[in-house]
């Protein structure tokens, strides 16, 4: 058996991943990262229109501060996050971006003098300051008030991502690549590494470490339709849920991106939007002001994605043979536009479809994008229930998107989540809780049960197919668990996964290759894929209300009184049919920003019997505040959080004064 | 514009297509190697990564390639398609004939079939080369604005970041055949994005170090396969002649 130590084991080489080892290896402590691929290919390269930030730069920027984006992010959640967290999350951004601005990221610059942009169709002409030139400037998003989303082209993901691995190395920071960890090692109640099996050899490995992160990203992969990277599903979350003692947090919150090219679902970036593209419908009809006449293209993704397949359902979308869809036109952009900001969309609309988007429409559909849910953290980035465990970024739940995320703070959240968890992890190695008492016999046992498990796929009296089975769980996911739910057809997908779950312990591997063995991987895959479906399915079934990208046609309201709370599933044994789930009340008398309407989106809701007095509280706060001026103690009165953060990140962001 | 771009065409008589693929396992000291076929029906807008898929799923479940973002986006699909190295997730059926060949790309270690070891290549070049920005000082201060770039200059960095280290240029280039440590069009235009960032205060000296050499922008033979092979279509020569001149002036100065 092959043992490798360290103090800190990072699952997961994109942007959380490293930016939380860097975190960790600065303060002085040996980490290993993990990467099912080599770190540069992550999923975060595909993160095309930029990162939330409100440095407030650019003119369609001025203003812009955290309380803004706390507004937003809150709203975009549908009152699902975590207050507080969205606080340490909008202070810690401009910060993040800050840092990555000095690592190297060319961020698009502010250029003082005309600006020519499209706004709501038309062609406008704004003025940029000379005193904010060569600053970081923003392009428009949904579901925000302000431009704040900070951009290199359409290729932010990729030069954030190029510029962390770089600065990974730049730190010696070992990557060990194509390695994949299938189970963690754990007491019950103290994590203490994982079993790792390499995608070159086969070789599995025993990984000991004081302190355990998962970054592993999101699990879209459990659909068909997915803009997501074929890397993303969901392994680090499905083996913190195998523990039984991790849970995962709204499984049930996923997200649908408005603009996946159809049928390939590989996504165009929001900014197409926020750059002044419209949606049209089979007449060329633009058809969002009718449904969101304040917002229109640019509320929120849940919110346009339900209107779009609404509006085909109408019968308004674009017949073709593979079905229907809408057109996102950017013509109106210009051609310079599109071969300078635009220029991944136009490759990939060249590629994929064989279109020029500078003189045709783009054929769209919305197709799953994001996972909010994740496992379950605190605002540290640990495990409440398992100590010594991590997680951060998409694929953990500390929670600060609730059940819609904002387009640009996924990649925020990653380099500020890896900020914030980076600094709390090397705290927790610094601490007595960081060392770790493990037998070798512990260690044994989970290596030869996945060794054993691993051999079980060769059982010459299994008769399943792997990649049968994976397909029909994304059949059924995406036909039944998708962006309109229902309870009927949400008992029939926990019916059918639930069996497909059990077929899956039967599943064969004919190929006896030795090394990577890609059947191999996609069989062990698939048994996790399903409890993570299994999680999504069940969730969704349960929670009888509509809640951010939780919409269900049976309980279209949201229903505060009932449902303010927070799905937390377990796996509690290994021969459960079924997750457990239970629920975290979110509390209104803590809350900053009380229950209220989203600004887009439906109106009418169920209130929570103590918003009223929250919101009368929270008035008579800021009246009382209105004339001494002194923001801090405002916020300390609404909701504390600085003390949340670590000590580094608690700086006040410096921005240009309002007045020139 | 003409809305009928999308009223596709159904494919009356489908081809049948023929792949031919490099077989290899090096994990299995038995494995001997092959190019072995594999007989699949064309279908509308398939690529690579479709029918590569179809056939791993369909008929033979041992078969080795890599793909992740299959947008084009991630570098991680480079391979030999009918002698090129190319972009296999965006590369379509209907672009080539009906006998496709497909092979690993040349130049870095086998993994498997068409599976190789870019990454460890990539993050050899990137240690040696150092591409990463040399700050004076470590401490930044994060709640301060910050720095100002020329917009322009700004565009220009990004220009040259554009590369996704999928390893064609590697794959397409004379030198490296005959130099397994020429670093090649990839790690020339990282020494030229660098070069360019005022954020990087490294001198020529510090930059001739470690590209001053026949490893280096001086083993280049200016056959420019590089920029021929380039999915990114980055100016590849352009900036291997402009540091190659930079740095044959540091020698003389």
């Amino acid at each position: 058996m092959k043992i490798i130590q360290t103090d800190a084991l990072v699952i997961g080489g994109g942007l959380a991943g490293l930016r939380t080892a860097i975190g960790i290896k600065r303060r002085g402590f040996e980490v290993i990262v993990l990467s099912l691929v080599p770190p540069k290919r992550s999923h975060s390269s595909a993160a095309q229109g930029g990162m939330q930030a409100s440095l407030g730069n650019s003119v369609k920027g001025k203003g812009d501060n955290e309380d803004l984006h706390f507004l937003d992010t809150v709203k975009g959640s549908d009152w699902g996050a975590d207050q507080q967290v969205v606080r340490m999350f909008v202070d810690t951004a401009p910060k993040a971006i800050r840092e990555l601005a000095a690592w190297g990221v060319p961020w698009n610059r502010v250029e003082k003098g005309d600006l020519h942009s499209v706004i709501d169709g038309k062609q406008v002409t704004l003025q940029e300051t000379e005193q904010a030139h060569g600053l970081i400037t923003a392009r428009n998003f949904g579901g925000t008030q302000k431009w704040r989303t900070c951009y290199v082209a359409d290729g932010t993901g990729h030069s954030m991502l190029y510029t962390m691995s770089n600065e990974a190395i730049a730190n010696d920071i070992p990557v060990h690549e194509r390695m994949e960890a299938i189970s963690l090692i754990h007491d019950g109640e103290r994590c203490s590494g994982a079993i790792v099996r390499n995608l070159m050899t086969g070789e599995l490995i025993a990984y000991v470490a004081k302190s355990t992160c998962i970054a592993s990203g999101g699990f879209g992969r459990i659909y068909q339709s997915s803009t997501n990277a074929v890397i993303n599903e969901g392994i680090g979350a499905a083996i913190a849920l195998e523990t039984g003692v991790a849970e995962l947090g709204n499984m049930e919150a996923v997200q649908f991106h408005p603009t996946g090219i159809f049928p390939a679902g590989i996504l165009v970036t929001e900014g197409c939007r926020g750059d002044g593209g419209l949606l049209l419908d089979a007449n060329l009809h633009r058809f969002m002001p009718d449904y969101e006449p304040e917002k229109k293209e640019l509320a929120s993704r849940d919110v346009v994605a339900r209107w779009m397949e609404t509006h085909i359902a109408k019968g308004f979308g674009v017949k073709s043979r593979f079905g229907e869809h809408l057109w996102l036109d950017i013509r109106l952009l210009g051609e310079e536009h599109i071969n300078t900001k635009l220029r991944e969309v136009k490759e990939i609309c060249q590629y994929f479809l064989g279109i020029d988007p500078v003189k045709e429409l783009i054929p769209v559909r919305p197709a799953q994008h994001y996972s909010m849910g994740g496992i379950r953290t605190n605002y540290t980035g640990q495990s409440p229930t398992l100590s010594g465990l991590f997680s951060v970024g998409e694929a953990a739940c500390w929670d600060m998107h609730g059940f819609n995320r904002l387009g640009g703070n996924s990649v925020a959240e990653t380099v500020v989540g890896g900020m914030i968890v980076g600094d709390y992890m090397a705290d927790y190695l610094d601490s007595s809780e960081g060392n770790i008492n493990i037998s070798t016999a512990l260690i044994e046992q989970f290596y030869k049960k996945e060794q054993a498990k691993l051999l079980q796929f060769f059982d010459e009296n299994n008769t399943e197919n792997a990649f049968a089975i994976k397909k029909e769980m994304q059949e059924i996911m995406t036909k039944n668990v998708a962006i309109f739910r229902n309870e009927t057809q949400l008992a029939q997908a926990v019916e059918q996964l639930k069996q497909l779950n059990q077929r899956a312990n039967l599943i064969k591997v004919t190929s006896k290759a030795k090394g990577a063995n890609p059947e191999l991987v996609t069989a062990y895959r698939i048994q996790k894929m399903l409890k993570l479906s299994l999680c999504v399915a069940l969730g969704a079934l349960q929670r009888k209300e509509s809640r951010g990208a939780h919409c269900r046609e049976d309980f279209p309201l949201r229903d505060d009184e009932k449902w303010l709370s927070r799905t937390l599933a377990s796996w509690q044994k290994e021969t459960d049919l079924l997750p457990t789930l239970h629920y975290e009340a979110l509390d209104v008398q803590q809350m900053e920003l009380p229950p209220n309407w989203r600004g887009y989106g439906a109106k009418d809701r169920i209130e929570h019997p103590d918003t009223p007095a929250r919101q009368s509280d929270v008035d008579d706060i800021k009246t009382s505040f209105e004339n001494n001026g002194d923001g801090q103690s405002l916020q300390e009165q609404l909701m504390p959080y600085k003390h949340l953060l670590p000590e580094n990140l608690r700086g006040h962001n410096a921005r240009l004064p309002e007045k020139d | 514009m003409s809305l009928d771009i999308i009223e596709v065409k159904q494919i009356e008589s489908p081809r049948e297509l023929t792949f031919h693929i490099f077989r290899h396992n090096p994990a299995d000291e038995t494995s001997e190697i092959s190019i072995q076929r594999y007989n699949i029906e064309e279908t509308y807008a398939m690529t690579l990564f479709i029918a590569l898929n179809e056939i791993r799923e369909t008929q033979d479940p041992s078969l080795q390639f890599d793909f992740v973002c299959r947008a084009g986006i991630c570098g991680s699909c480079a391979m030999l398609i009918n002698g090129t190295p190319s972009l296999a997730c965006r590369t379509l059926t209907k672009d080539l004939p009906s006998d496709i060949y497909l092979a690993p790309l040349p130049g870095f270690e086998l993994i498997g079939d068409l599976s190789v070891n870019t990454g460890k290549w990539m993050r050899g070049m990137s240690e040696r080369l150092e591409t990463w920005i040399h700050r004076q000082e470590e401490a930044i201060n994060l709640s301060d604005i910050e720095e100002k770039m020329e917009p322009k200059l700004a565009e220009d960095i990004y220009e040259l970041e554009r590369c996704i280290e999928c390893g064609c240029c590697i794959s397409a280039c004379g030198t490296a055949q005959m130099r397994p440590d020429f670093i090649g069009g990839v790690g020339i235009n990282q020494i030229a994005r660098y070069k360019l960032d005022p954020r990087d205060q490294r001198t020529d000296q510090d930059y001739y170090r470690v590209i001053g050499d026949d490893n280096g922008v001086f083993g280049c033979m200016t056959l420019l396969g590089c920029e021929d092979v380039c999915p990114k279509d980055l100016p590849l020569a352009q900036q291997i002649a402009y540091i190659r001149k930079q740095m044959a002036l540091v020698n003389v100065n």
